[in-house]
């Protein structure tokens, strides 16, 4: 029932000390179904990357093969975060070596209070780490510190993970565990759709509270509007299984205007 | 005879040369009462599955197992340390090793005046005429040929009375230790909670197996909650693995009185947990709960039949089963509601988690409503561990057997929130983190 956690060896590669992920001619098939064929990326510590891309271009399926979600089958190519071959790590090992996935679709755990998961998740790092782990009095004073900043209600804490949330709440409970986690390298998979405006700045704002020379963050987004608060380095459109075209944060706003039509050619 | 004749032939035979010596000889109602009980064990057979009541369930180890009658030398074996699932919190502490009362590692304490508790044997020895009117009274045989194997050969039980109006101020912890014989033993307890008007107390059975070598535990409670009463009664199911564990429990609940039943088994290679509650008085309530965990080979039973006879009265019943390897669980909840039982509230769900695709799970519910205004329902759910969940616990760094065990505690926790007092609460969440390490270090799994 349990696989073994297998270790992980440095993976011995030339690559810049800056560079925190780099995805490599990276294939990955769902279902029988090859969706990414062949996606670049490198993304340095202390940038900020967006990927923007049609409906069903592959965005989260390129997300959840990050995370290590069962299905995603990467058949050909690499990940290398902070040199390591990601693919080789279980998702807790991931998660626990500073990858975090804020999920297009939070998922709902009944009978699991949302306090009790985000304090299991954090200690199990701690542990992975080799870090002490927090009493329920201290872990407490620092989640109630990050859920004031967002604008969460203590009752939103108590309550089952994401069972009854809004969709909005959702997404902010995504960035609360954002927050509480401290990643090194966050991917939000459309964590702005659903959100109004008041809370896209709540939003922004975590995100941007997390930026650091340190860390990395890839965007994942439909909407020139979350670019204008978390402003990004690059901007690179997935179509057709791999980046497209890559830009400034001029391209967000040149996409916006024209669609994805230049793209439906590289999609076929 | 729809029962098994030949499986009969054995207990028959005992009964024979061991009545002269069963407690209570002499006593001309209890002779009876066992040549009664005996005849109809002989007449019904030991239950299979062509009987409805049994039909999921086969008592194999009857057929296949010679087990005999305990002697003394049984009940005096080593009991090495036993655990307490109450700790200090128990007031009242009887144990019992192979079905008889140990009074030297029993503190039985001191009661409030009106109460008292104290083994079948002690009760038949001092006054057996007090018991006459209640012994076979609630757990009537029909249809229930294992209870009458025990009604012939009971020989040890505890015995607990309390007076009208008197409240025990601290649970009562009873322990029975099984599975110390070095051949296979046939416990026949039977046990009587008196509850008179107005009184309430708390019980607490923690039924623990030596051993992994096999065993027959066929134990009986009747149980009486009178008027405005309130009885909770507690069951920790952790046989050996050798077990064969049948529980017998034949409750009756009288006017705004109260009767909750919980059982939490992980124990025994075969158990069945039978309980039978007649709510008798208006405003009679009853709490049914079962939580289990079985693994392997194991098998559990969980049966239920709810009777409701006058007007307003309520019952509410949560069964919920994780099953792993190929251990099989079975639900059968009958719910009869009385021409006059008008404005009942009967409720019950059956939920299980199965962890292992050669896991399985028979519900069987039963609603026979005779009365028009009623408020029944049950429900029964079948499922595996949510992936997507898991995905997402795991993608939080929660290692796959925390995030696994974290999954099957919350599918529990329903039926352990209500569970007092807190050093029961306590000592279950232990055998849950236990059942749950065992499974992540792959024990039992074949
Ligand atoms: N389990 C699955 N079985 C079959 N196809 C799948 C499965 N999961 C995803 N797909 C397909 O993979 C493709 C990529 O899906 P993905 O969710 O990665 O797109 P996306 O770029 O995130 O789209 P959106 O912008 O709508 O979120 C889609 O065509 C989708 O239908
Ligand atoms: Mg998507």
């Amino acid at each position: 029932m349990t696989r073994k956690p297998q270790k992980t060896k440095p993976t011995k590669v030339k690559m810049s000390k800056k560079a925190l992920l780099e995805i490599k001619a990276l294939h990955v098939t769902v279902d029988g179904k090859e969706i990414l064929k062949g996606m670049d990326l490198v993304l340095n510590r202390g940038e900020v990357h967006a990927i923007m891309g049609p409906n069903g271009s592959g965005k989260s399926t390129l997300a959840y093969a990050m995370a290590g979600r069962g299905g995603y089958e990467v058949t050909k190519g690499r990940i290398l975060y902070g040199g390591r071959n990601l693919l080789r790590m279980e998702p807790e090992e991931r998660a626990a070596e500073g990858l975090f996935l804020a999920f297009q679709y939070p998922v709902e755990i009944p009978g699991v209070a949302n306090t009790t998961f985000l304090k299991e998740a954090f200690n199990a790092i701690r542990k992975h780490r080799g870090e002490g782990e927090l009493d329920a009095m201290q872990f407490l004073k620092l989640v109630r510190q990050k859920t004031k900043e967002l604008g969460i209600s203590d009752d939103m804490l108590r309550r089952p993970v994401n069972v009854g949330f809004s969709g909005g709440e959702k997404k902010r409970n995504e960035v609360l565990q954002m927050a509480v986690l401290n990643p090194d390298l966050a991917v939000l998979d459309e964590t702005d759709s659903g959100l109004d405006i008041d809370a896209l700045k709540v939003v922004a704002e975590g995100v941007n509270a997390l930026r650091s020379p340190e860390r990395a963050m890839l965007v994942i987004t439909h909407y020139q509007r979350l670019l204008d608060y978390i402003v990004p380095d690059r901007v690179h459109v997935l179509a057709g299984g791999r980046i497209a075209r890559s830009g400034g944060k001029e391209l967000a706003r040149e996409l916006e205007e024209k669609g994805y039509a230049e793209f439906a050619e590289a999609a076929a | 005879m729809a029962g098994n004749s030949i499986a009969v032939r054995p207990f028959v035979e005992q009964f024979a040369a061991l009545k002269a010596g069963l407690p209570g000889t002499g006593v001309p109602w209890l002779g009876d009462l066992r040549e009664a009980a005996i005849e109809r064990f002989g007449d019904l057979g030991v239950p299979t599955p062509r009987l409805e009541a049994w039909k999921y369930t086969r008592l194999r180890p009857l057929e296949k197992t010679a087990y005999r009658a305990v002697g003394e030398a049984d009940a005096a074996a080593d009991a090495g340390r036993l655990p307490s699932v109450l700790g200090a919190a128990a007031g009242h502490r009887l144990v019992f090793v192979n079905g008889r009362l140990r009074p030297d590692l029993s503190t039985p304490g001191a009661l409030p005046d009106g109460a008292r508790i104290e083994s079948l044997r002690d009760a038949l020895a001092s006054d057996p005429g007090a018991l006459e009117a209640q012994l076979g009274r609630i757990g009537v045989l029909d249809g229930q040929p294992m209870l009458a194997l025990n009604t012939a050969m009971m020989d040890d039980g505890y015995v607990l009375r309390v007076g009208p109006g008197v409240a025990l101020p601290a649970p009562v912890e009873i322990v029975f230790l099984g599975g110390t014989a070095d051949e296979p033993v046939a416990c026949h307890t039977r046990n009587l909670i008196l509850l008179d008007e107005g009184s309430r107390a708390t019980v607490v059975e923690h039924h623990l197996g030596a051993g992994k070598g096999a065993y027959f535990a066929n134990g009986a409670t009747e149980i009486s909650v009178a008027g405005a009463a309130h009885l909770t009664h507690h069951k920790v199911q952790a046989e050996g693995s050798g077990a064969l564990h049948l529980a017998t429990v034949h409750a009756e609940v009288g006017a705004d009185a109260t009767y909750e039943g919980f059982c939490f088994a992980t124990g025994a290679r075969l158990s069945r947990y039978e309980v039978g509650v007649r709510l008798v008085g208006s405003g009679a309530n009853c709490s049914l709960t079962g939580a289990y965990m079985m693994r392997g080979d194991q098998h559990c039973d969980n049966t239920t039949v709810v009777e409701h006879t006058v007007p307003d009265t309520s019952c509410r019943e949560v069964f919920k089963g994780v099953l792993d390897g190929k251990a099989r669980g079975v639900f059968q909840g009958r719910i009869v509601v009385r021409e006059d039982a008008q404005r009942t509230d009967g409720n019950q769900t059956c939920k299980t988690l199965l962890l292992s695709d050669r896991a399985e799970i028979d519900a069987k519910p039963e609603l026979e409503i005779y009365a028009d205004d009623v408020k029944c329902s049950h429900g029964a759910t079948v499922g595996a561990i949510d992936e997507d969940a898991l995905f997402y616990l795991r993608s939080r760094g929660i290692p796959e057997a925390a995030a696994r065990g974290l999954l099957v505690r919350s599918f529990l926790a329903e039926t352990l929130h209500d569970v007092k007092p807190e050093p029961l609460a306590e000592a279950l969440e232990e055998m849950i983190a236990a059942w749950l390490s065992q499974a992540a270090n792959g024990e039992q799994h074949e």
